[in-house]
């Protein structure tokens, strides 16, 4: 199972607040995770990515294993630490003031 | 017994203030979609309890919300805004052609026969429609086709196709503005447009009298006059008696004219009310006085309506989709702040009272009259 975390205002979209398990079919990688998000959650289409372009919106980040995956390929694996669920697969809103 | 439900968008969430037909004693439900902006939300006509909403953040885009209960609770509805065709290009600030790209909705209007079917205003500046409950939308591309539209260029808030006025005579007569190309209208259900500029004029655009290019900020109708339009424009406040093809001014003894809300008496079609704001740079009432000006004559002559309303030390804002009216037989005047304060009044202005003094920045106010 792969552990996500979402931002506070998706968060607020699904009334979840907790971290999140997702079952992933096939390679783990950013599009698939997303893929299975929205599948189980589809109020969360178009607002990690857009959804016409499919690109990550400009003000969204992943971070995993204290990196930040955002720039990888959207079809890169991600890191068999959050494959196996030993570490979280973050979707972060950019920090920004206001 | 008749009430009336006040829908209100923030910066940080929607609030829906219900009142009965005294509207002394309200009740304030929200925020709901809390920490989202909450552009506009606006109930049908003909289903009061079918009331759509436009939730969006610059983080993470828009999405459409829908209530079938009054706004007792929501339904995320269809959120795919793609631009007819190849989108090609408007003038960015600095002049150079600048990818048609879609922002958000600023503007919903429902119609006014059918509960599935609303017009929508988003940024960059386009009209979409829905005819099945917001499940999916269409742009209706003929406005951002006419021949003026690559030379369309923004305003200081973005490209936004921000007011949709349907003829009630003729829902085929459609009138849209934008800032900052002007007023468009469309007699054929919105194949074809033709700009409505005529009569205005605008400091700071090369030629003061241009066909399009001028940052209308708010029109406003009487249902039982639909060819009497009243603009708040950047600068300026106008009227229309021909359905657009011209416009005279009348500010007249306006304190200042720049502002951004304009709306008409439920019940009065020559009765207007506007907020002046000091001007373009400095977005408070003049003197730190919130003051509402009311014309019983259409205009040119205005009296300020001050009572129950803040005369010192006053620095809101009121922005351009913040006041409405509602029909009860004495007319309910209602407008928000950005100090999140919504003002009521049920005697057509003459006395204000707050509803609520301590909400998020108030981007927009509906008045549903409930029966």
């Amino acid at each position: 199972m792969i552990r996500v975390v979402l931002p506070a205002h998706l968060k607020t979209l699904i009334n979840d607040r907790r971290e999140l398990k997702l079952e992933v079919k096939g390679d783990v990688t950013q599009r698939s995770v997303v893929d299975a998000l929205e599948t189980r959650f589809p109020v969360l289409l178009g607002t990690i990515r857009d959804p016409v372009t499919q690109k990550r919106r400009s003000f969204v980040r992943f971070f995993a294993c204290e990196e930040d995956l955002s720039h990888e390929s959207p079809d890169a694996p991600l890191p068999e630490a959050v494959v196996s669920g030993q570490e979280v697969f973050f979707i972060v809103g950019a920090m920004a003031g206001g | 017994m008749s009430g009336v439900r006040v829908l209100v968008g923030t910066k940080k969430g929607a609030f829906v203030l219900t009142s009965d037909g005294q509207r002394k004693n309200w009740t304030v439900n929200g925020p709901f979609f809390e920490g989202w902006e909450m552009y506009h939300l606006k109930g049908s006509p003909v289903d009061p309890n079918r009331i759509y909403a436009s939730q969006s953040t610059g983080w993470f885009g828009q999405l459409m919300q829908r209530s079938d209960d009054g706004g007792v609770t929501w339904a995320p509805v269809g959120n795919q805004f793609q631009y007819d065709g190849v989108p090609g290009t408007h003038q960015w600030y600095d002049g150079t052609p600048h990818p048609w790209e879609f922002a958000r909705v600023w503007h919903l209007e429902p119609s006014l026969t059918d509960p599935d079917t609303v017009l929508a205003g988003v940024e960059d500046a386009a009209l979409f429609q829905t005819t099945d409950g917001g499940t999916s939308w269409a742009e209706l591309s003929g406005l951002r086709n006419t021949d003026s539209g690559s030379s369309w260029q923004p305003g200081a808030g973005g490209m936004c196709l921000h007011t949709i006025l349907v003829s009630p005579n003729d829902p085929k007569r459609i009138f849209i503005a934008i800032s900052s190309a002007g007023v468009f209208r469309t007699d054929d259900g919105g194949k074809t447009w033709t700009p409505k500029n005529k009569g205005l004029h605008s400091e700071g655009i090369p030629d003061g009298d241009a066909e399009v290019g001028h940052c209308v900020h708010r029109i406003a109708l009487h249902p039982s006059r639909p060819d009497t339009l009243f603009m708040q424009k950047h600068w300026d406040v106008m009227r229309s008696d021909n359905a657009g093809d011209s416009w005279t001014e009348i500010s007249g003894n306006l304190p200042t004219d720049f502002g951004f809300v304009i709306d008409v008496h439920a019940h009065e079609p020559e009765t207007v009310y506007v907020v002046p704001i000091t001007s373009d740079s400095v977005h408070f009432p003049p003197d730190g006085k919130l003051r509402v000006y009311r014309s019983t004559t259409g205009g040119n002559e205005w009296e300020p309506l001050t009572k129950g309303l803040p005369q010192a030390n006053c620095y809101v804002d009121v922005l351009r989709d913040a006041m409405a009216v509602d029909a009860l037989d004495s007319c309910g005047v209602y407008f928000g702040t950005t100090g999140g304060q919504v003002y009521a009044s049920s005697n057509a202005g003459d006395s204000w009272e707050p509803i609520v003094r301590d909400l998020p920045a108030v981007l927009s106010v509906e008045v549903q009259t409930l029966a």
